[in-house]
């Protein structure tokens, strides 16, 4: 039997989970280990898709016996499931880090019964994104992922994260409903919503009908991914919710919008039909985002500047569609959610730490708490693209095709790389001076705990509260993995590369998918192109 | 592939009063854009599966353009149970919404509004450093200026250090530069 047939059990298994966990209500405890157990089993299956599809390169299930242009299909590929592995390890991370800090204090804040399935739902709507291989199927993952979402993002129900809870929900569903209105017009046009069926009957449309179709995805994607006109909602929503879930979303949420505008561009409408458009559009996400995040006091609300400026990166690999922009892509959304997702994780252990994640309120945490800033230090350093790290090496990849290419706009786009990622340096590093390294009574505001003597009496007694473990074992230990993971991706930058550039090579040929699906005799259109325009290429 | 023209005409006006109704500020009607939107579009989705009122039955002695497409209408059924929950916890949302805040209106992000109404001033980077413009000279807050007879500034103990009165009493104020009306507003 092969591996790859046991796919859809990394949707059923964080879904059996949920009913689990939602029966286990009331046993905290038990809770906890089964959606752990659970999601170590899920990333061990992933782990196993992975090393089937390297072996035996992509394969498909259909689900319930249906054909494939007429029934559901899941796909593993290995950009799938290169997604599938980092996304769960990031998100089993994240889950360890939750039920450290529910532990460590009883949590009045946050219904934490209610968050562990709701958490596994979120896991089976990502996977479920990740695995589609039919539109519907992908809208239906986006929708789970989404309404377990909206729950996370209102955990609790306070002020705040409802003022934010209604942003997000209200962006999101018209994104919904756009990406609902361009399934039905693909299928009013085609006939089929399967996307390897699609990838050979969209080529015979006429240019107009298919430019329509194709800017309906790109804008709906577009919106879930938060590039740079589409991304003001970002920012405004993510910092409210609880730490945990902030650094789940900033890790996953956006990619899975930036994984599907990949298949849009690669699969369903190949060629170079809107690369200017995207190149222009990434240009300003990177530059606009960044700019923003310069304006920012808030960590968190910082970081998720620089989450959507990094976006920008993304998209100007993919819009390049060449195989070593679209590698170079492929390598950046797996090290960006790592980071993304570790940075945030380390400022919600700031904010416990600090009492605040204010940078005019947080000072001398370098001398406070060393641990921590190693732990801040290296990601940030990461995110900014400094040498050794990841960041580095995908931004290296992305500026060599950029050259690669060659175009006064591809030009361009190095240049903002460039400067995105001297801005990101700069941003971080004024976070980095004012929490790490300036001492506390130089702060505009400093928090009681920062000034309260080490050692002696403890921070543990403003206002009169019990003593609070400030930094429990179980949050630090899961940052601390994720922090050597993103290390990881570094020293097996190369084999990850390699991966990364394979599967960029697979999905712009399209053979490998579409006769998976569709049987090796399924025709297989050459690129649509369009009468060849001004881009001189 | 022939339309029904009602259904059309009925979709673009449920299209029209769900985008007005979409960019109201009042929560309850953003719900009902929310919703007519949804109901367009399922329309939109009905209208690709053939001439409506079509069985969707197969029969091989049957014209396939005599029978309805059944495909669309299962994804409308999915499409409708998703609005569905979707509706149900805004309408969660706009009932706390009312209970913390007694409206039913969408409210601004403060702290997006207080970075917009920070100056570009920042406190730390661009701190006034003194030039001599006066013939009786400003003295810097500092021991060592103190000693040159400039007069003993008031000053004000702020955490472990002292500040001058002045700054600390402008710190103080509402909308000051650095200060959030409410420091532990809008972070919880």
């Amino acid at each position: 039997m092969n591996i790859a047939s046991l796919a859809p059990l990394a949707v059923v298994l964080p879904i059996l989970g949920a009913a689990l966990t939602f029966l286990l209500i009331r046993q905290p405890r038990a809770q906890r280990t089964v959606s752990i157990a659970l999601l170590s089993l899920t990333l061990l299956l992933e782990c196993l898709l992975l090393a089937s599809v390297w072996n035996g390169g992509t394969s498909a299930v259909n689900i319930g016996g249906w054909l494939p242009p007429w029934g559901i299909v899941l796909v593993v590929d290995q950009f799938s499931s290169l997604m599938l592995v980092v996304s769960s390890a990031v998100s089993l991370a994240v889950l360890v880090y939750a039920t450290g800090q529910g532990m460590a204090d009883g949590d009045s804040d946050a219904p934490v019964s209610i968050f562990h399935p709701t958490y596994l739902i979120l896991v089976a709507g990502v996977s479920n994104a990740f695995l589609s291989g039919d539109l519907f199927n992908l809208y239906v993952g986006f929708e789970i992922l989404l309404t377990a979402s909206y729950v996370l993002m209102t955990l609790g129900g306070t002020g705040p994260r409802i003022r934010a809870g209604v942003t997000y929900v209200v962006v999101s569903v018209v994104s919904s409903v756009l990406f609902l209105i361009a399934i039905a017009m693909i299928y009013g046009a085609t006939g089929t919503i399967n996307m390897a069926d699609l990838a050979i009957k969209l080529a015979e449309l006429d240019q107009g009908t298919r430019n329509l179709l194709h800017v309906l995805l790109l804008v709906a994607f577009g919106i879930k991914a938060a590039v740079f006109p589409l991304s003001f909602w970002l920012p405004d929503s993510y910092p409210t919710a609880p730490a945990p879930v902030t650094a789940v979303f900033a890790g996953l949420l956006t990619k899975v919008g930036v994984y599907a505008m990949v298949r849009t561009e690669t699969l369903l409408f190949p060629g170079d039909t809107f690369n200017t458009p995207l190149m222009v559009a990434a240009l300003l996400t990177m530059v606009v985002g960044i700019l923003g995040a310069l304006a920012q006091s808030d960590i968190k609300r910082l970081l998720s500047f620089t989450l959507i400026s990094h976006i920008g990166y993304m998209v100007f690999g993919l819009a390049m569609s060449s195989v070593a922009g679209l590698g170079a892509a492929v390598f950046y959304v797996a090290h960006h959610i790592t980071i993304q997702t570790s940075l945030f994780l380390v400022t919600g252990l700031i904010e416990r730490r600090a009492g605040s994640s204010s940078v005019d309120r947080v000072a001398g945490l370098a001398k406070l708490s060393p641990l921590l800033a190693v732990l801040f230090f290296i990601p940030a350093m990461n995110l900014a693209g400094i040498p050794p790290l990841s960041g580095f090496l995908g931004k290296l990849g992305l500026l060599q095709a950029g050259v690669q290419l060659g175009t006064p706009l591809a030009y361009a786009l190095v240049a903002g790389g460039v400067l995105t990622s001297l801005l990101t340096l700069l941003a971080i590093a004024r976070v980095w001076n004012r929490a790490f390294w300036r001492k506390p009574e130089d702060a505009e505001h400093p928090d009681p705990v920062l000034l309260a003597v080490p050692g002696g009496k403890d921070a543990g007694d403003r206002a009169g509260q019990q003593k609070t473990t400030l930094l429990p074992r179980t949050m630090v230990g899961s940052t601390l993995g994720l922090v050597l993971f993103g290390v990881a991706l570094t020293v097996f930058a190369g084999p990850l590369f390699r991966v990364a550039g394979q599967s960029a090579g697979e999905m712009l040929d399209r053979t490998a998918y579409i006769h998976s699906v569709l049987g090796d005799d399924a025709p297989v259109p050459a690129f649509a192109q369009p009468a060849p325009q001004g881009e001189g290429r | 592939m022939s339309v029904n023209l009602t259904l059309l005409t009925v979709m673009g006006a449920l299209y029209a009063c769900g985008i007005y109704l979409l960019l109201e500020r009042s929560l309850t009607r953003v719900l009902l854009g929310l919703m007519l939107l949804a109901n367009a579009t399922n329309l939109l989705i009905l209208a690709t599966g053939g001439y409506a009122g079509l069985a969707p039955l197969f029969d091989k002695a049957t014209d396939p353009r005599d029978y309805n497409d059944p495909l669309p209408q299962a994804l409308i059924l999915t499409s409708i149970v998703i609005s569905f929950a979707v509706t149900a916890f805004m309408l969660g949302i706009i009932y706390r919404t009312w209970v913390l805040a007694r409206q039913d209106e969408i409210q601004d992000d403060a702290e997006d509004r207080r970075v917009a109404e920070t100056p570009s001033f920042d406190a730390e980077d661009d701190a006034v450093i003194p030039v001599e413009t006066s013939e009786f000279p400003l003295v810097a807050a500092g021991p060592a200026d103190t000693a040159d007879g400039g007069g003993p500034e008031e000053t004000v103990r702020a955490g472990a250090r002292h500040m001058p009165a002045a700054e600390a009493a402008a710190e103080e104020q509402p909308g000051s530069r650095t200060v959030d009306p409410d420091p532990e507003g809008g972070q919880k």
